[in-house]
């Protein structure tokens, strides 16, 4: 992979090291939830291997341990999954230059962390540098805690170490380049503000689609500046 | 968990990350919606900032991750590296969750 010999793999490298640390412990606690809830330790990670979308997964092992349908477990999951759509949207122009099966594969590892970190940037090859070292990494996190959790079976859990807050965390640092232009900032309000006030009238995973409506204030062509890249995290 | 439900999601999580490259493909966007495509990450990654602050499941709340998620933007602000912001958030959350 010539992408982790780029000038600025390091710096992904790095960050993705970090969120990995995050995606391992919560690969953990997805893998005990979903032996827990009657999947063999093959199920979870293929789970893991195939599916590679958090929330969803947890999601889904939940509805089916408080003893839900499957067609409700798979609904849950659907819905949440739904917002890869809107990434995938966002991260075309990353991988459009890459063969058919290279394609194939990156579409795989378009979730909200990859997402994220591509959408820091600006220049393009930085983009697919940020894309193409990130997205193994998390993927190996992911599914190295899944199987660990799915053997080990004890019981973690996340909160106590206060990790339930790290992607919120690491998703404000990420955010704030996006801040420094109003059109940035007009969709940002608008998404925080959607996902939380539609939350006690939407099934889980809905609001958030509302909130990528917020996108359109990109419409008007009012004073983009394009955000920088050296003093944004990560 | 049957394995239906496995590949059934598997296939359905797979089909909605490919829809977007579908969608737009090898072409070339028109200004204005290249300008919106720019905008998704601002407008999900604050929806999904207040949501997992905000929310447990359907009920809106304030918490210890309100306070951790504070931190983090001040931490942010005065552009301290990424490992910093997170650890100062996630250790606000913890040490909170075990005082009170």
């Amino acid at each position: 992979m010539h992408y982790f010999r780029a000038p600025d793999a390091r710096r992904f490298v790095n960050a993705s090291l970090i969120i990995g640390v995050a995606f391992v412990v919560f690969g953990m606690s997805f893998g005990v939830l979903a032996v827990a809830a009657g999947a063999s330790v093959a199920q979870a990670c293929v789970m893991s291997l195939l599916v590679f979308t958090g929330a969803s997964q947890m999601s889904a092992v939940s509805v089916l341990a408080s003893g839900g349908s499957a067609a409700s477990a798979f609904g849950g999951a659907v819905l949440l999954a739904s917002r890869n759509a809107v990434y995938g949207l966002a991260l075309a122009p990353v991988l459009r230059s890459s063969s058919l099966p290279v394609r194939l594969l990156g579409a795989q590892w378009v979730i909200d962390e990859t997402t994220a970190l591509v959408a820091a940037e600006r220049d393009e090859t930085v983009r697919r540098t940020a894309f193409w070292v990130s997205a193994p990494i998390l993927y190996a996190s992911w599914n190295i805690g899944t199987l660990g959790g799915a053997l080990i079976g004890s019981n973690i859990d996340p909160s106590d170490f206060g990790l339930d807050a790290a992607f919120p965390v690491m998703f404000m640092a990420m955010l704030a380049p996006h801040l420094r232009t109003p059109a940035g900032k007009r969709a940002a309000v608008f998404g925080a503000v959607a996902a939380v006030a539609l939350a006690p009238f939407m099934p889980i995973g809905l609001p958030i689609l509302v909130s990528a409506v917020g996108m359109f204030f990109g419409i008007s062509p009012s004073k983009q500046l394009p955000a920088e890249t050296t003093d944004g995290a990560p | 968990m049957s394995w239906a439900l496995v590949l059934a999601l598997s296939g359905a999580a797979y089909g909605l990350k490919l829809l977007g490259s579908v969608i737009v493909g090898q072409r070339t966007m028109a200004p204005a919606i290249e300008r919106c495509l720019l905008l998704i990450p601002a407008a999900l990654l604050a929806g999904l900032i207040a949501k997992d602050t905000f929310t447990v499941g359907q009920t809106i709340g304030i918490d210890a991750r309100a306070v951790g998620l504070a931190v983090a933007a001040i931490a942010t602000w005065k552009k301290l590296p990424f490992a910093v912001i997170i650890v100062l958030g996630v250790g606000t959350v913890a040490v909170i969750r075990l005082f009170v």
